[in-house]
C-alpha cells in the first residue's frame, strides 16, 4: 500500500481537524487495534503478555502523562514517579476502605487524587521556571517516598509496608487471568490515548504549547499562565496516577513504595526524550524502547559471554546505554524516534520522486 | 551550660559542619553553571565515581596520595571527554536540553562507576579518627566529632581556594566573561572550551574530596550520589551563580536539616532529612525566586 | 463614549530598572481608530512603553485610563481581555507549532468550552473548533499566507514569521493593536505588503494601531499622529509634519549633547 494523500480532498474544517487527516494513518491504527484486540489474545504467550505487553502499555500511559507536562507544556518534572505512587496508594485505599466502589471508580478516583497532588506541586510554577521547577518536583519525589515509607496507614497498618492488592472485578466479571488484566489495561490505554490526543489538538493543547514555546507572548495573547500550567500538571498527574494504579493492581499485584523511586521518574523522562517530546506516538515508541532494550542487552550479553555474566553488570551496562542514548538523542534528534518516523513518512510520501 | 542549650548547640554545630560539605558540592555546581549555563545533575554521579575509584585504588594497596592523584587525573580526563562529546555539540541548545543531557550523563556515570568497579559498599579510611573533640567536650559538655571538624576544615579550605581561583586573576576574569556572554567572550579570544574543561575538572576535584569524606562517613556506595544531590536545594537557596550563596546556602541547609531531624523528626516521623532541604528551598523560592545572592532577572521582550 | 474621547490615556508614566530610568513622566493619549507611531532613537523607551500598555511591566508611577476608567495593575492576559493585542520586535511566535495553530491561539479568549469537553472532543468543543478555524482561515486569506498554513513557523523566513505574528494578533480581533517594529529586517516589497496590511486593518475593522517603527518614510506615510521619545522622556507629539519640523526631534536624532 502506497503512503499517499493524493485523491483525498478535505471539504470541511472538521475533516481537516480529524485525528488522522491522512487515510493510511487511520488504517495503520485500525490494524494495530485488531492486533491488540484479536491477534494478541489468540496467539501471545503468557510470558509475552506479562513480560512485555503489560509493562509496555502501563509505561505508555505514564509517558503520555509526562509528555503532556514536559513535552507539550514545557514544564520539566523529575517527580512523575511520585504521582504514580499516589495513584497506586490511592487506588489501594479506595478499594480496601470503600469495598463496594466499582473498579473503574477506583482507578478514576486514584487518578483524580494524583491530579490534586499534581496541582499542589505545580502551584509554584507561576513564579519558578526551568530547573527551579525541576527541583520542586524532585522535592515532591523525595517527599512522597518518605510519606509512603513512614506511615503504615497507607497500607492499612501492615507491618511489612508492602501489601498485596485486593481482587478486582469489573461489572461482576472477576479479573484474574493475565489476559483479563491485559484487556483492562488495554482499555485504559485506548481511552487515555484518545483523551490525550483530543486535548493536545484542542484549545488547551495549543495553550500548553504556547506557554512552552514563548510564555510571555502566550500571556500577551490572553492565555492565563497559571491555569494553563496547573491544568497541565493536573492532566499529567491524572495519567500518572492511573498508570501507577494499573502498575500496582494489574502488573506487580502489590503496593510497594520502592517501586516508584527517583529512577522511575527518570525512566519515564527517558521514554519521552527517546520517543519524542511533544508527540503522543513518541510515548509508545519510548515505552517500547525502554521495555525492550534491557531484554535485548541481556540476550546480547549472554550470547557474547556464553552465559556467565552477572545480572549486576548487565544492569550497569543498561544504565550506561540509557545514559548514552539520552545524550545521543538530545544531540542528534531532540524530537526523538517520533520525529524520525515522521521524517521517514515524509520521504515515503514523495518517494520515488523527492523533488 | 543548661542541658537543653548544649544539646541544641551540639546539633547546630554538627549541622553547620556537614553544611560545609554541601557548600563544597554546591560550589562545583556553581562553577559549571557560571561557565556554561549548565545545571549539572550529574554532580552526584561524579561524586560516586570519584569516591568509588579512590576507594578501589586504596583497596588495591596503592599509596594514599598516589591513589588520590590517579583518581584526580581520571576525573580531569573525564571532564575533557564530557566537554568534547557532550557539551560542545549542545552549545546552542536551550538550557533545559542541557540539563536533561546531564541527567543522561548521571545515568551513564553511575553505570560506568559501578560497572568498572562494583556495587558493593566499600569502607574508606582517610586516617581521620571519628572521635569526640575531647577538650571541647570537657569544657562545655558539647559533643563535636573531630572527623566532622577535619572534614569541614578541608572542605572550607578547598572552597576558599576555588572561590579565590575563580574570582581573581586571569582564569577568574575569563570565567566571569564566559558567564556573562559566552559568544562575546569567545569573540575576544577567550578559549571557551578550555574554560569549560577547567571548570569541569574543578568539579571533578570537588567530587573527589566530597566523595572521599562522605565515603568514610557513610561507606562508599550508591546512596552518596543522592546526598550530593542535596546541593540542588543549596543552590536554590543561594542563587545559581553566586559563590557566596553556595557557601552560605550550604551552611543553612546543613544546620536546618539536622535541627529538623532532631526536633521535628520525633513528632512527624524520622528520616525527614531526605526531603527537608528541598522543602526549605521551595519555601524560600516563593519569597525570593532569585535566591539569597542571585540577581533579579528582568525579562525582555 | 464620544468618538473623540481617548481609548487609552497614559498619565505621567515613570518606570525605572534599578538606576536606569526607562520612562520618565511620559503622558499621551491614544484615540480610537487612529494610527499612532512612537518613534525615537535606540534605548528611548519605546518598547518599554508598549510593555507598560499591555501589562508586561508595571509603571512605578503614573496612571493609565482605559475608556475613561482608571485601570488597576494588570497582568498581560487581563489587558488582552480588554482588547489589546500586540506583536514583538524579535518575533515571539510559538516556534514548535504550525501557522494555523499559532493563529488559533489568538482566538483563545473567544473559546470557552471546558477542558473535559475538549478531552472528549465532543459536540460543543468540536463545533467551536470549526467555527474558530473558519475565522482563522479568513485571517490567513487576508494576510496571504495560505501556502504556509501547515508549516511549522520556526522554519518560515523572517518576513513570513512577522506576518504570522500579525495574524495571531488580528485573530484576537483587538481594539488596540500594538506593533513593535513590524517592518524591521524586511526588504522593500515585504515592507510595502506590511504597510498595506496595517492600513487595511485600520480601515476595515477600525482597529486602533500603535506602532514603533524606525523607517521614517513608513512612519510619515501611514501614521496619523506621532509621539517622540528620547531617553525615556516625551520630547514631541503631533502630526507627522509637525514632528518632522520640531527642532528637539532633529537634535535627538542627530545626537546633540544633553
Amino acid at each position: 500500500m502506497l503512503y499517499r494523500e493524493s485523491g483525498q480532498f478535505k471539504t470541511s474544517y472538521k475533516a481537516d481537524m480529524a485525528i488522522f487527516p491522512i487515510r493510511q494513518d487511520l488504517w495503520g491504527l485500525i490494524t494495530t487495534l485488531i492486533v491488540a484486540v484479536v491477534i494478541v489474545p489468540l496467539f501471545a504467550s503468557e510470558h509475552m503478555i506479562v513480560g512485555y505487553l503489560l509493562p509496555f502499555m502501563i509505561w505508555s500511559i505514564a509517558a503520555i502523562g509526562l509528555n503532556i507536562l514536559t513535552g507539550y507544556a514545557g514544564q520539566l518534572s523529575l517527580g512523575h514517579g511520585a504521582f504514580m505512587a499516589v495513584g497506586a496508594y490511592s487506588a489501594y485505599n479506595l478499594a480496601v476502605r470503600i469495598p463496594d466502589l466499582p473498579l473503574l471508580a477506583v482507578f478514576i478516583g486514584a487518578g483524580l487524587i494524583a491530579a490534586a497532588c499534581g496541582v499542589v506541586v505545580g502551584s509554584p510554577s507561576l513564579r519558578i521556571k526551568g530547573f527551579y521547577l525541576a527541583v520542586a518536583t524532585l522535592a515532591a519525589q523525595f517527599f512522597s517516598e518518605w510519606v509512603f515509607a513512614t506511615f503504615p496507614w497507607f497500607v492499612g497498618g501492615a507491618a511489612s509496608m508492602v501489601i498485596d492488592t485486593p481482587k478486582m472485578s469489573l461489572f461482576g466479571y472477576p479479573i484474574e487471568s493475565n489476559l483479563d488484566n491485559y484487556f483492562l489495561v488495554l482499555g485504559f490505554v485506548i481511552v487515555t490515548t484518545l483523551l490525550a490526543k483530543n486535548l493536545v489538538r484542542s484549545e488547551i493543547g495549543r495553550a500548553w504549547m504556547a506557554v512552552r514555546d514563548m510564555d510571555v507572548a502566550a500571556e500577551v495573547i490572553g492565555i492565563r499562565p497559571l491555569y494553563t500550567k496547573l491544568s497541565a500538571f493536573a492532566v499529567s498527574s491524572f495519567f500518572a496516577g492511573i498508570a501507577g494504579a494499573l502498575y500496582a493492581f494489574c502488573y506487580v499485584k502489590s503496593v510497594d513504595f520502592t517501586a516508584f523511586d527517583l529512577f522511575v521518574s527518570l525512566k519515564v523522562l527517558f521514554m519521552i526524550i527517546i520517543g519524542g517530546m511533544g508527540s503522543i506516538l513518541g510515548c509508545f515508541l519510548g515505552a517500547a524502547f525502554i521495555v525492550i532494550l534491557p531484554i535485548l542487552l541481556n540476550v546480547a550479553a549472554h550470547h557474547l559471554t556464553g552465559g556467565n555474566v552477572s545480572p549486576e553488570l548487565i544492569t550497569n551496562i543498561e544504565h550506561m546505554t540509557f545514559g548514552g542514548l539520552i545524550v545521543y538523542f538530545l544531540i542528534v534528534e531532540p524530537h526523538g524516534l517520533a520525529r524520525m518516523w515522521t521524517t521517514a513518512k515524509e520521504k515515503l510520501r514523495l518517494w520515488p520522486f523527492p523533488h | 551550660m543548661p542541658e537543653e542549650l548544649a544539646w541544641f548547640l551540639e546539633v547546630l554545630i554538627a549541622g553547620l559542619l556537614s553544611g560545609v560539605m554541601y557548600s563544597l558540592v554546591a560550589l562545583g555546581f556553581v562553577l559549571i553553571f557560571k561557565a556554561s549555563g549548565v545545571f549539572n545533575f550529574a554532580q552526584g554521579a561524579m561524586v560516586l565515581f570519584a569516591a568509588l575509584t579512590f576507594a578501589r585504588f586504596l583497596e588495591m594497596g596503592i599509596n594514599f596520595w598516589f591513589a588520590a592523584a590517579i583518581t584526580l587525573f581520571i576525573m580531569v580526563v573525564l571532564a575533557v571527554i564530557i566537554e568534547r562529546v557532550m557539551l560542545r555539540p549542545l552549545v546552542a541548545q536551550p538550557v533545559i536540553i542541557l540539563f536533561m543531557a546531564t541527567i543522561g550523563l548521571n545515568y551513564f556515570l553511575e553505570g560506568l562507576a559501578q560497572g568498572v568497579w562494583d556495587t558493593q559498599v566499600h569502607a574508606l579510611d582517610l586516617g581521620i579518627e571519628d572521635v569526640p573533640w575531647q577538650s571541647v567536650m570537657d569544657a562545655t559538655n558539647i559533643l563535636i566529632s573531630l572527623f566532622d571538624v577535619w572534614a569541614a576544615v578541608i572542605c572550607g579550605a578547598l572552597v576558599v581556594m576555588l572561590a579565590y581561583f575563580f574570582q581573581k586573576g586571569r582564569i577568574g576574569r575569563a570565567l566571569r566573561a564566559v558567564a556573562d556572554d559566552n559568544q562575546a567572550a569567545m569573540s575576544v579570544g577567550i578559549p571557551l572550551q578550555l574554560i569549560w574543561a577547567i571548570v569541569w575538572a574543578a568539579a571533578g576535584l570537588v567530587a573527589l574530596v566530597a566523595g572521599a569524606l562522605w565515603g568514610q562517613r557513610l561507606g562508599v556506595q550508591f546512596s552518596i550520589s543522592l546526598v550530593a544531590l542535596k546541593a540542588l536545594p543549596v543552590l536554590i537557596l543561594g542563587g545559581f551563580n553566586s559563590i557566596a550563596g553556595a557557601i552560605i546556602g550550604g551552611l543553612i541547609i546543613g544546620a536546618a536539616e539536622k535541627l529538623a531531624e532532631v526536633y521535628l523528626g520525633p513528632i512527624i516521623g524520622g528520616g525527614i532529612e531526605a526531603w527537608f532541604a528541598y522543602l526549605i528551598a521551595m519555601l524560600f523560592l516563593m519569597v525570593r525566586p532569585q535566591g539569597l545572592f542571585g540577581e533579579k532577572i528582568i525579562e525582555r521582550v | 463614549m464620544n468618538v473623540s474621547d481617548p481609548i487609552l490615556e497614559l498619565e505621567n508614566i515613570s518606570l525605572s530598572f534599578g538606576a536606569v530610568h526607562a520612562l520618565a513622566d511620559v503622558s499621551f493619549s491614544i484615540y480610537p481608530g487612529e494610527v499612532l507611531a512612537i518613534i525615537g532613537p535606540n534605548g528611548a523607551g519605546k518598547t518599554t512603553m508598549l510593555n507598560v500598555i499591555n501589562g508586561v511591566y508595571h509603571p512605578s508611577e503614573g496612571k493609565i485610563n482605559y475608556k475613561g476608567q482608571a485601570r488597576a495593575r494588570m497582568r498581560p492576559h487581563q489587558t488582552a481581555v480588554q482588547g489589546i493585542a500586540r506583536t514583538f520586535q524579535n518575533v515571539a511566535l510559538f516556534k514548535g507549532m504550525n501557522t494555523v495553530d499559532n493563529i488559533m491561539t489568538g482566538r483563545n479568549l473567544k473559546m470557552n468550552t471546558n477542558i473535559l469537553l475538549q478531552a472528549l472532543y465532543w459536540g460543543p468543543a468540536q463545533r467551536e473548533e470549526a467555527v474558530h478555524r473558519e475565522a482563522v482561515e479568513k485571517v490567513i486569506d487576508f494576510l496571504e499566507i495560505e501556502a504556509v498554513r501547515k508549516t511549522v513557523v520556526g522554519r518560515l523566513p523572517f518576513g513570513l514569521q512577522k506576518r504570522v505574528e500579525l495574524g495571531r494578533a488580528l485573530a484576537a480581533e483587538p481594539e488596540i493593536l500594538l506593533l513593535d517594529e513590524p517592518m524591521a529586517g524586511m526588504n522593500l516589497e515585504e515592507k510595502e505588503d506590511m504597510c498595506r496590511f496595517v492600513l487595511d486593518v485600520n480601515e476595515e475593522f477600525g482597529t486602533t494601531i500603535v506602532l514603533i517603527e524606525h523607517d521614517m518614510s513608513v512612519v510619515m506615510d501611514i501614521s496619523d499622529r506621532v509621539v517622540v521619545l528620547d531617553y525615556g522622556r516625551k520630547i514631541s507629539e503631533g502630526t507627522p509634519d509637525e514632528v518632522r519640523g520640531d527642532q528637539r526631534v532633529i537634535d535627538a536624532y542627530l545626537g546633540v549633547a544633553h
